[in-house]
């Protein structure tokens, strides 16, 4: 007997590791790998013709200094308009999802599916949907004008407001599912012990909702402002060649002109700012929030 | 006790309870305009599903019509594409299925050392910018000279379904009554009988749901996809093509007809999961 419990503790010492092992190993080499790949890109030098160019690996750093002063204006335009829409998210999830989590009783479920279900058509569609809505010759446009809200020859569409509007629009599910989460669980005791000892409504939601409602906060804000600071389809649809973000130019480096490493070593730069932010996060509240 | 019987109960009185009521309504109305708001652009994707439309593009409204709907599948590349975009999806999700939740499954149950760096390595895919992951996979795939299309799309899906399966998997079943699993080895089951008769029961649920999300995912993945597709075209793909050539109104149909097939699935799911707690 007592055998056979040392050999199963044996095998369940082990067990984890073989359980994660390809998970990890795919991920070494289809998610690491290609960082170290990406980071050779950044320091090589493009030679040969524009129809077979070649990679020289040559510890180039000059190309981080071309990417920061070429796309310094890029760079600046993805984390203000990441950043006005992660306020933004913010601002249009908490209501709702503070009425979710404690307004809409049996509702609730109901609630949370309709919140979700807009997101089940694909991304690029919701975007082009939008440029019709905005659309110089749209309903929305000729309203905004018959009451003299827009300044003559104003329009919607094209500007940095649109691309910000879009980048809200694509990503506020991950900042109303997180707040969610995080009000959800608030124990109803301690809003009933706050009454006791006399809050007002106002100092029960800054003293006791807010504070319980910050991994959420933190957790949305960091899941909206990634994909937004790296995005180019609602710079690409809904802005114009003056709202042009980092993605935009990654893409077009990678796909079109296939100037490598300047383009590597921009994307490099976005991703270094962004893990160092991740890791910030991961450290002080853990990854559970984060899905 | 709700939290609303606590707030309304609780309320002392005077004009204090007038405000909060004007305050309740107020923020109850804000919540329906958000979630309005969110709903726009589908209103505007379904109608436009019905729109006849004068040029090449279906960006104004012309006139009503059916006919749209009575030919969903007209033209054969966007119904290709979307048959691709079904079949990366499939393929990615079943692999990234297996890889993902074995993962989840050890970082809940066993407690061994480095957990905790493969918890945060796992979340570093799901907050890197789609546009770095797509950019890097291509530099390997170039520099490994390998032609890119279905095969490194399906890589390039896998590497991100993975930690978002493991990760949605590990937090709901976190909290499960693991002591079932003790108590089916103490009556005399196999690790292997355990697995199958115990373990896999408790988490097919999450693992359902996991897929699901991760299938949609999938689907609607345009930035990595678009470099390393090469020439194959997935569905969101042909749209992004479409945009700056002719955009069919089927493209609102097979939209509409995709919403209206995961509303009947949430809708079941729902129902499903209410019997379950009603039984």
């Amino acid at each position: 007997m007592a055998g056979v419990a040392t050999s199963n503790r044996q095998r369940s010492r082990i067990a984890p590791y073989l359980m994660i092992l390809p998970a990890l190993a795919y991920l070494a080499v289809f998610y690491a790998v290609p960082f170290v790949s990406l980071f050779r890109t950044s320091l090589s030098t493009m030679g040969g013709s524009i129809y077979l160019p070649t990679l020289t690996f040559a510890w180039d750093f000059g190309n981080y200094g071309q990417a920061l002063s070429e796309y310094r204006d890029q760079i600046l335009r993805s984390f203000g308009y990441a950043f006005a829409a992660t306020v933004l998210c913010l601002l249009l999830a908490f209501p709702l999802a503070y009425v979710i989590a404690f307004k809409a009783g049996r509702y609730k479920n109901l609630l949370l599916g309709l919140v979700i279900l807009p997101f089940f058509v694909t991304f690029l569609i919701r975007t082009i949907a939008w440029k019709t809505i905005l659309a110089d010759n749209g309903w929305v446009v000729s309203v905004l004008d018959t009451l003299h809200l827009l300044p003559p020859e104003g329009r919607l569409l094209s500007t940095s407001w649109a691309v910000i509007g879009g980048l809200t629009y694509n990503w506020i599910i991950f900042m109303i599912l997180p707040l969610y989460v995080s009000l959800e669980k608030i124990d109803a005791r301690l809003l009933e012990a706050s009454k006791d000892l006399y809050a007002t409504n106002r100092r029960m939601f800054g003293k006791v909702i807010l504070p319980l409602a910050v991994p959420g906060v933190l957790a949305g804000s960091l899941l909206v402002f990634i994909p937004s600071v790296g995005d180019f389809i609602n710079a690409d649809y809904l802005g114009s060649t003056k709202t042009t973000m980092i993605g935009n130019v990654i893409q077009k480096q990678f796909l079109v002109i296939k100037d490598y490493p300047v383009a590597a070593a921009l994307s490099f730069v976005l991703m270094a700012l962004i893990l160092a932010g991740v890791l910030l996060y991961t450290k002080a509240l853990g990854t559970e929030d984060l899905v | 006790m709700t939290v609303e019987a606590v707030t309304t109960l609780a309320e002392p009185g005077r004009n204090v309870r007038g405000t909060f009521k004007l305050g309740d309504l107020a923020l109850r109305i804000l919540a329906g305009l958000v979630l309005l708001y969110l709903f726009i652009p589908i209103f505007v994707i379904v109608l436009f599903s019905f729109n006849k439309p004068a040029g090449k593009f279906n960006y104004t409204w012309q006139g009503f019509t059916l006919e749209n709907w009575a030919n969903p599948f007209k033209y054969p590349a966007l119904t290709n594409a979307l048959k691709m975009s079904l079949n990366v999806a499939a393929v990615s999700t079943s692999i990234a299925l297996v890889l993902g939740t074995l993962v989840a499954v050890a970082l809940v149950r066993q407690r061994f050392t480095g957990s905790k760096a493969v918890d945060t390595f796992l979340v570093l895919p799901l907050t890197s910018p789609e546009v770095v992951m797509g950019a890097s996979l291509l530099t390997l795939f170039l520099s490994m000279g390998w032609a890119t299309g279905y095969f490194t799309i399906v890589l390039a899906h896998v590497a991100f379904q993975i930690s978002f399966i493991a990760m949605t998997v590990r937090a709901r079943i976190r909290g499960f009554d693991w002591t079932l699993e003790d108590a089916s080895l103490d009556l005399g089951a196999g690790p292997v009988r355990t697995f199958f008769k115990v373990t896999l029961p408790l988490i097919v649920p999450g693992i359902v749901a996991a897929a699901m999300l991760s299938f949609a995912l999938s689907l609607d993945d345009f930035i990595i996809t678009y470099f390393v597709s090469g020439s194959t075209v997935t569905y969101p793909l042909y749209v992004n093509a479409a945009t700056k050539a002719a955009v069919p109104p089927q493209i609102n149909v097979l939209a509409t007809a995709i919403l209206v097939v995961s509303l009947i699935l949430l809708a079941v799911g729902t129902l499903y999961r209410r019997k379950r707690i009603d039984a």
